[in-house]
């Protein structure tokens, strides 16, 4: 079963483009990786698929909702963690979780709150104002924030950015986990090394289209390295308009 | 139910950060306090003058003070980028809208309850009246109500502290007027009946721009 359906999806802002006419199938339980350079329209793709910005163009199913038109049931499917926490300064670990949870109508939601700040190595600090977290404690606490829940599809926007070690390493683990578990994950990363480690497929996103895309069995780090310069090189030469301007 | 829930989960919320940073509550308190004082000095005031021009600085009052925390209200989630995290929250928007407005409708009935009584002393006039306290919640309902919305909607913008009162207090002015109007009867001892039309004024508004908002909010909200 496909979990992500995206069909001629174009996004303008204004005058400019920021995707064309992407085309990307993700089934259950799939781990798609997708880099780009900056500015190529990765984190616009991630938000409309998480219902924050509307597409301009073409079509997006989520676990089988319209994106437009069945919004709610969309985002009770997805989890996202992004560049921004998404968490409230001047409440406890515990209180940001227990008011996300509310919102999500989670079960059992103190068992949850308690299982998930363990599993981030938080659970010492459950009680203290996320003010007085770290970054990587604050990331940390927003990894949990985004599988309270337990979402079918996480869309991860650059989760290693700004990560201390335990942070990136409880990260990992998560991500680790929730293969295991079959959950379907689109991560955006600039990290070649930690974005190949745990896909199935990997894409490479440039000035608004995906122009290239490997699976599992042609993905070693060296020659994805070189595809991948290989086109941010022809992207350049495009966008000045060739060799000599 | 569950929309209820989640409306009320937004509310506590919000009450939650609010008593321990006491951001809102302290600065809209403050602000109002500055400006019945300034009023009381500026006016020097004589008992016969008193009911004229009292409805008029007490809804200046409570529209300005209301205008500083309706700026706070999205300006915290903004910055935090909470807003998105309710955004993501499997729920109609429309509650994300009616949590944070009766959020801002609470915390300004609270400054007003206590600035209420300070009016009272400084301008030596009883406003403890039933009918009084209703116009006042009548007319908070209503500030808060499109308050709010275009509050979501200035967040956006560049010039955001600006560009809320030039949005809004366009808007509001009828709910004003019969607010002023209906005050101005109450002090003035009239009869229900003599100051019904603004009442109903004041009911309509808050039904129609109530429903407005909760029509609209999604759009508002998205990019």
């Amino acid at each position: 079963m496909e979990m992500i359906e995206i069909r001629g999806l174009t996004k303008s802002f204004g005058s400019k483009v920021a995707l064309q006419g992407i085309n990307i199938d993700i089934a259950e339980g799939e781990f798609l990786t997708l880099v780009g350079p900056n500015g190529a329209g990765k984190t616009t793709l991630l938000r409309i698929l998480a219902t924050l910005t509307r597409p301009t163009g073409g079509s997006v199913r989520v676990a089988g909702f319209d994106l437009v038109g069945q919004g709610a049931e969309v985002r009770r499917h997805i989890g996202l963690a992004s560049h921004q926490t998404l968490l409230y300064d001047d409440l406890s670990a515990e209180e940001n979780l227990r008011f996300y949870g509310r919102m999500y109508e989670v079960a059992e939601l103190e068992e949850r709150i308690t299982a998930l700040l363990q599993r981030v190595g938080l659970e010492h600090r459950r009680h203290d104002l996320v003010r007085t977290f770290s970054r990587g404690m604050q990331q940390r606490l927003a990894i949990a924030r985004a599988l309270l829940h337990d979402p079918a599809i996480l869309l991860l926007d650059e989760p290693y950015t700004g990560l201390d070690q335990q942070a990136a390493e409880v990260l990992r683990e998560v991500l680790v986990a929730l293969v295991g578990r079959s959950r379907t994950v689109l991560m955006t990363t600039h990290n070649l090394e930690r974005g190949l480690e745990l896909c199935h497929r990997a894409a490479i996103l440039v000035n608004g289209r995906i122009v290239y895309q490997a699976g599992q069995g042609d993905l070693d780090v060296a020659s994805f390295r070189e595809v991948y310069s290989n086109h941010l090189h022809v992207s350049r030469f495009t966008f000045y308009g060739g060799v000599g301007r | 139910m569950n929309f209820l829930r989640k409306v009320l989960a937004i509310v506590q919320k919000d009450i939650a950060v609010e008593l321990r940073t006491k951001e809102m509550l302290s600065s809209m308190f403050v602000f109002a306090l500055l400006v019945i004082v300034i009023f009381n000095f500026a006016f020097e005031l004589r008992v016969e003058d008193v009911r004229k021009v009292t409805p008029g600085v007490l809804w200046v009052t409570f529209t300005f003070a209301g205008m500083l925390g309706l700026n706070r209200s999205f300006v915290l989630e903004k910055d935090r980028g909470c807003l998105e995290g309710l955004l993501l929250c499997p729920v109609d928007r429309s509650a994300i809208y009616f949590g944070k407005m009766l959020g801002n409708f609470i915390f300004m009935t609270v400054v007003e309850a206590i600035i209420l009584p300070i009016f009272s002393v400084l301008f030596n006039l009883s406003l403890f009246r039933p009918g009084l306290l209703l116009i006042v919640v009548l007319g908070t309902l209503g500030f808060a109500g499109v308050g709010t919305l275009f509050s979501a909607m200035a967040v956006h913008t560049r010039a955001r502290e600006v560009m809320l009162p030039v949005l809004l207090f366009p808007v509001v002015v009828p709910a004003m007027i019969a607010a002023v109007k209906a005050t101005g009867g109450i002090l003035d001892g009239q009869i229900f009946s003599e100051m019904a039309h603004w009442l109903r004024l004041l009911v309509a508004f808050d039904v129609i721009f109530l429903a407005i908002s909760f029509m609209t909010f999604d759009y508002v909200v998205e990019e």
